[in-house]
């Protein structure tokens, strides 16, 4: 048995811009706006970090960053592909190369200006990590279309229905609603709006897809004895996986046997096995949520309720404040901003330091995830 | 086999219609080379027959680097379906309320194929009426050559 990354790593500082439709600077200056205050958040200097990790679609590269904010000598870093997916995989491998001694203070990041970009999917050259000549001809263009396929087939086969996706919808927007750096702050959602909302790809309406967001996030990882001389009270990872399950095809994952348990069922039987706890010790959840059928699919897949009862498990309120597993407690991808998940691995952090704007009381465990349908992966904080 | 579609550095956005045309990768020119020929037919294990979808340089079964491409009846049922709606392509979003569909075929459930579900081989994407639509409907396969040269399937509603 080698090392373990079992709470040898924590998180020691946050740092975001504002998000919004469009923001004027670059992504280049979103990012080292966003990596010079997560290292102010721990208060660690800049001239100490030593390792990067990012997506392998963030445009901005450590050699830019580094130079920018006076990173010193770097001794890793790395990239993980498949989008959202990656977004704990960042953290991950910055836990793996401080907890083997790679590395001391590293920095994840995400600055992504796709409000103002164009659609990755207008792009008719590119063939983008799906198999393109099986799909694009016929008009499934979009991730929307893609994971549209996914929903329709999971309500045919589970009962599950639009009322279900408006409860995620819903608990994102309300938490949104009380975070005032939330797009959708002050902007409440009512069922009436979901339900006569206009079709992105029916079964899912404009409601059930994320935000398009420019905007930028970091954190800083450390040891966990460093950590605890750090500025803030450290939040460790407990665990950490990632998930590309066999004959897995990417987002378009209509040829396993069976489309409907996808990466988050690798990601959760590797996440609970590194783990002393398991899905009904989590306080609190910020899963992906590019769309909303993403939830009930997450939700079976890291073991909160059997297979085909995640649409039913959102019954009751069960994802908001006080329910069984309060979701997304910043607004989520559908109502805080979509960076590709980063968001989420940050408000899990103010969850466990206590300063979340709609405070779990007491959370001492969050769960983090990185998008489902797509090689994925995930992340065990605990206080 | 010599591919017989474009090389893949052409602008594929197909001029006529604005429809996309495949891209075929290497694994992948024979499905379409058959296509073009009226022909649906699947890449399969030289040695131990499996099916695989979509074709790779390898069995995941055997290991075997040896396939055959074997003919399917065009018989299915509906999988899965979405009816997309703007912001589209251009080409796509003339033709409101179309459908894409995921077709599960007869003799291999596991293999499914993106599609239309259309009236006749070379009627509009949206020429079904969406009402229409429903999982577990049986679908066969017709071929419809695009204004770029390039044949692909599309379904018909077995019981229209
Ligand atoms: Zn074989």
């Amino acid at each position: 048995m080698g090392a373990t990354l079992k709470d040898a790593t924590a998180i020691a500082g946050i740092g975001q811009t504002p998000f919004a439709r469009q923001l004027p600077e670059s992504e280049k200056t979103l990012a080292c706006r966003a990596i010079v205050a997560a290292l102010d958040d721990a208060g660690i200097a800049p001239s100490e970090v030593d390792a990067f990790a990012s997506y392998t679609m963030e445009e901005t590269d450590e050699v830019e960053i580094a130079k920018a904010i006076g990173a010193g000598d770097l001794t890793h870093f790395s990239k993980v592909g498949f989008g959202g997916g990656g977004s704990c995989a960042t953290v991950a491998h910055l836990a793996a190369a401080i907890a083997t001694g790679q590395a001391s203070v590293g920095v994840a990041w995400r600055s992504r200006k796709r409000g103002s970009g164009p659609r990755p999917w207008k792009n008719t050259q590119v063939q983008l990590p799906t198999p393109g000549q099986w799909t694009r001809p016929f008009g499934l263009l979009r991730p929307a279309d893609e994971i549209g396929m996914l929903a329709r087939r999971y309500m045919h086969e589970y009962g599950a229905t639009r009322d279900h996706l408006f409860n995620v919808a819903l608990a994102c927007r309300n938490r949104a609603n009380q975070n005032p750096a939330a797009m959708m702050y002050e902007r409440p959602l009512t069922r009436e709006m979901y339900m006569t909302a206009r079709w992105i790809s029916e079964p899912l309406c404009l409601f059930d897809n994320c935000l398009e967001t420019d905007g930028a996030l970091a954190c800083v990882v450390v040891s966990a004895e460093r950590a605890r001389d750090c500025r803030q009270r450290p939040v460790y990872v407990h665990s950490a996986a990632q998930g590309l399950p066999a004959q897995h095809h990417g987002m378009v994952n209509y040829w396993t046997d069976d489309p409907l348990t996808g990466p988050a069922w690798t990601a959760a039987r590797h996440l609970w096995k590194g783990a002393d706890l398991g899905p009904q010790d989590v306080d609190v959840a910020q899963i992906y949520d590019a769309f909303t059928p993403l939830i009930p699919l997450s939700l079976e897949g890291y073991g909160f309720c059997g297979r085909g009862e995640g649409a039913a498990f959102t019954e009751g309120g069960a994802l908001e404040i006080g329910g069984r597993l309060p979701l997304n407690t910043g607004g989520g991808g559908l109502s805080e901003a979509y960076v590709h998940g980063f968001n989420l691995i940050n408000e899990g952090v103010k969850q466990l330091r206590g300063t979340s704007t709609a405070q779990v009381p007491d959370a001492a465990t969050c769960l983090v995830t990185a998008g489902e349908g797509v090689p994925t992966s995930a992340l065990l904080l605990r206080s | 086999m010599t591919p017989s579609v474009a090389p893949a550095t052409d602008n594929r956005s197909d001029s006529a219609a604005g429809l996309l045309l495949p891209v075929p990768d290497d694994d992948g020119a024979p499905f379409w080379e058959y296509a073009a020929r009226g022909e649906l037919r699947i890449q399969a294990c030289a040695d131990c027959d499996a099916l695989r979808f979509p074709p790779r340089p390898c069995c995941p079964h055997c290991r075997s680097f040896s396939a055959r491409w074997q003919r399917m009846s065009g018989r299915g049922r509906i999988w899965s379906y979405v009816l997309p709606h703007p912001p589209l392509l251009p080409a796509y979003a003339e033709q409101p309320g179309y459908n894409a569909i995921i077709v599960e075929l007869a003799e291999a459930p596991g293999i499914r194929l993106v599609g239309n579900l259309v009236t006749a081989a070379d009627a509009p994407l949206n020429s079904v009426d969406p009402a229409r639509l429903r999982i577990g409907a049986p679908v066969k396969a017709v071929f419809h050559t695009m204004p770029g040269g390039v044949t692909v399937p599309r379904w018909l509603l077995e019981r229209p």
